[in-house]
């Protein structure tokens, strides 16, 4: 893990660009701690995985995607939703169990998709979506479509069947996808060297011929640098890659509160990586190069704030959905 | 138990949870055999498979409280390898949906040895699976689906009511020389009762008669079952009889003396923990329905979830369960009883609920799993 400033040399990004991943990297950020610090008053009645800590990786990986890409995510999908643009407030609608919510309340937290900004589905089996991603690449192939689709996952994913059934099976049929893993070094409390080899966690691929691109997790720009390659690829027709990345889940696996107390990480990791922290990193970066003045990162905060606090307000005062529409669509 | 007056606590009557009561099976199951072992993704987790394996890892160490990758099938493919040398495997998932990726193991493998190498092979495996509820577990992680298990001949499925059963039949799931799928709702880990403390496997012979009662046969699993129980209290105090039955084991299924109470009845409820459709319930009536038919006075009836999936919405899953006032108000329609009962018993069956939110389990329970 790096926790110098983010390099904004050789990005061939102009200064808007730079600044509206700035901007997603925050609201991501603001939008994870403000249901963290919701949650006690228990109206958010579903477990929550929290992303707070990897917005980079969300937010990287999303940005070189068009609308029409597809994206399918895990358990943890706050960010990966609302990076890839996915609407806030049926969100927050949907952790509170209301009609108005992405799964008219029968998702909850785990289940967040949005057809509009091509979030397909959310699964909270692990490694479960990832050979939906594969399907949904193969239908952009079969349909002549120039789209791409992004499954993330997370570190212990690589230790499930389907994840290498669908690496061997995208490699195969050169299928535009992209795999995106997201390496925290966890499974809830247990550490990857407790479940996996010693060695660099991407090399899996090579086993399956995946190309691999990786990238430091807490810098946004390189997570874009490396997607974006593996997005072109797969757009070229020269089939998946995966994107590997190194990044780290601040607050506890399942609910809002920090759990650093119970000793399953070592002492001052997380300290550590809250130093290499993916949102004030970037801020600094842009900070001093003199793109991103006091005022304006004051004023981005203010507006998600605001953002933040209608869709809270408006969630709370949706209605729940009917009783007897439990029933309703079972089938197509 | 607290200590009273500085005397050491009634052994004999302690209290405990239904967490509690696992843990205690599982210390005295290794203590006992040295080729138990637990494995599952959690097993060494600080708190414990919601507390039902805490202490296990410092007591017996790495070797035999073993932590697992995501790698469901092939460790319960590992599992049955290490059965069939003698080993005695304890697998647990946290869900119940996550054992469904190692269904191949446990359908084609698990569940045929014995029987394919003509009786030569045994598998002394128990797979522990905690089936969710409330606090908006949604589709994926409150599934109910013993009937899929106990659809598979070679397979034993056990489903405890309570803390001693909890712990009972899970010491007699493990001694058991077959591979049993034990059913642990989690509520039930918050149910708390008298354990026995000493070593008292208990066989999986079938269901145990709860209340005697001759207006009506009642037969429930699992958490349902406490559902039931109260519901047939206070019919008890309006002068209806139930005849209530806590299953416990679903297959093999061992219906004689739930048959013997029907054709004394002649009238049969059964309160499924999973899906009404397909349920266990279904399996109990048409085989009521098949041995007791002259003595039916009613037509039997079947409670359990609706035909769909669990939605997530507090909203929606209130009226997803059954709970003691739908099951009071089936057994008034079952036994003809008066409309100004059946509304009277119902009225209080809520009332008995009301101070405590539907979707959570105890009052201790703050979410998020
Ligand atoms: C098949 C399956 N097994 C177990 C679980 C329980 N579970 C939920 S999230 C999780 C951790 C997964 O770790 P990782 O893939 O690294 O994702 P992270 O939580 O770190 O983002 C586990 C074990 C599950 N949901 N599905
Ligand atoms: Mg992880």
């Amino acid at each position: 893990m790096k926790t110098d400033l983010i390099s904004l040399e050789g990005s061939d990004l102009s200064t808007e660009d730079l600044l509206r991943l700035y901007r997603n990297l925050l609201r991501v950020r603001l939008i994870e701690e403000a249901i963290a610090a919701r949650y006690s008053a228990q109206e958010m009645r579903c477990p929550v995985h929290l992303s707070v800590g990897q917005e980079a990786a969300a937010v990287g990986a999303c940005d070189p995607l068009t609308r029409e890409d597809r994206i399918v995510s895990t358990h943890r999908c706050h960010g990966h939703y609302l990076a890839k643009g996915g609407d806030l407030t049926r969100m927050i609608a949907e952790i509170h169990g209301r009609a108005t919510g992405c799964c008219g309340g029968r998702g909850g937290s785990m289940h967040l998709f949005d057809d509009d900004a091509g979030v397909v589905a959310s699964v909270p089996i692990v490694g479960s979506s990832v050979p939906l991603g594969l399907g949904i690449a193969l239908a952009f192939q079969q349909q002549g479509l120039p789209h791409v689709a992004v499954a993330f996952f997370g570190d212990g994913a690589v230790e499930e069947g389907a994840l290498h059934e669908s690496a061997n099976l995208a490699v195969v049929h050169q299928l535009p996808l992209v795999f995106f893993l997201e390496n925290n070094l966890y499974s809830v409390y247990t550490p990857l060297q407790d479940r996996q080899p010693e060695r660099p966690l991407a090399r899996f691929a090579s086993a399956h011929e995946l190309p691999v691109e990786e990238a430091d997790g807490n810098d946004v720009l390189a997570v874009r640098r490396a997607t974006a390659v593996a997005v072109e690829r797969a757009r070229q027709g020269e089939g998946p890659t995966l994107v590997a990345v190194n990044t780290y889940r601040w607050r506890e696996h399942c609910g809002p509160a920090y759990d650093d107390h119970l000793g399953y990480r070592p002492e001052g990791e997380l300290a550590k990586w809250q130093a290499a922290c993916p949102v004030a990193r970037f801020e600094k970066a842009l900070t001093e190069a003199g793109l991103l003045s006091k005022e304006h990162q004051e004023s981005f905060a203010a507006a998600c704030a605001a953002e933040i606090e209608t869709a809270f307000r408006v969630a709370l005062q949706a209605p729940f959905p009917r009783p007897e529409s439990a029933t309703d669509h079972v089938y197509a | 138990m607290p200590e009273v007056d500085g005397k050491p606590k009634d052994r004999s009557k302690r209290i405990l949870t239904g967490a509690q009561a696992i843990v205690e099976a599982t210390e005295q199951a290794m203590e006992r055999h040295p080729e138990v072992f637990l494995l599952g993704e959690g097993a060494q987790d600080p708190k414990g498979i919601f507390g039902t394996t805490t202490g296990l890892l410092e007591r017996f160490g790495p070797q035999r409280v073993m932590e697992m990758p995501l790698a469901e099938n092939a460790f319960t493919g590992m599992a049955i390898g290490a059965a069939l040398m003698g080993q005695r495997p304890l697998v647990v998932h946290q869900r119940v949906e996550f054992s469904l990726l190692a269904m191949e193991q446990l359908l084609n493998n698990a569940a045929k040895m014995h029987y394919v190498s003509g009786g030569k092979h045994r598998v002394p495996l128990v797979i522990r699976v905690v089936v969710g509820r409330g606090w908006g577990q949604g589709p994926a992680h409150s599934q109910s689906l013993e009937s899929l298990f106990s659809a598979v001949p070679g397979l034993k499925v056990v489903l405890p009511s309570n803390a001693a059963d909890l712990k009972g039949l899970l010491l007699g799931a493990i001694e058991d020389d077959n591979p049993v799928v034990f059913i642990e709702h989690r509520w039930t880990h918050y149910a708390t009762g008298h354990v026995p403390p000493g070593y008292a496997p208990l066989p999986l012979d079938g269901p145990r008669r709860l209340r005697e009662g001759g207006d009506v046969t009642v037969v429930a699993s699992s958490y349902m079952t406490l559902e039931a129980l109260q519901a047939a209290n206070a019919l008890a105090n309006q002068g209806i009889g139930v005849d209530l039955f806590d299953l416990r084991v679903a297959r093999p299924l061992q219906l004689a003396e739930i048959l013997a109470s029907v054709a004394r009845t002649g009238r049969l409820l059964t309160v499924d923990l999973g899906s009404s459709s397909f349920g266990l319930g279904a399996e109990i009536v048409a085989r009521a329905a098949s041995e007791t038919f002259d003595s039916l006075k009613a037509a039997p009836r079947r409670l359990g979830l609706p035909d769909h999936p669990t939605p997530s919405s507090r909203a929606l899953a209130e009226v997803f369960y059954i709970r003691s006032p739908q099951i009071g108000a089936a057994i008034c329609d079952l036994v003809g009883a008066k409309p100004e009962l059946r509304g009277q018993l119902e009225e209080e069956l809520q009332a008995g609920r009301d101070d405590l939110p539907l979707d959570i389990p105890h009052p201790s329970f703050k979410g998020p799993f």
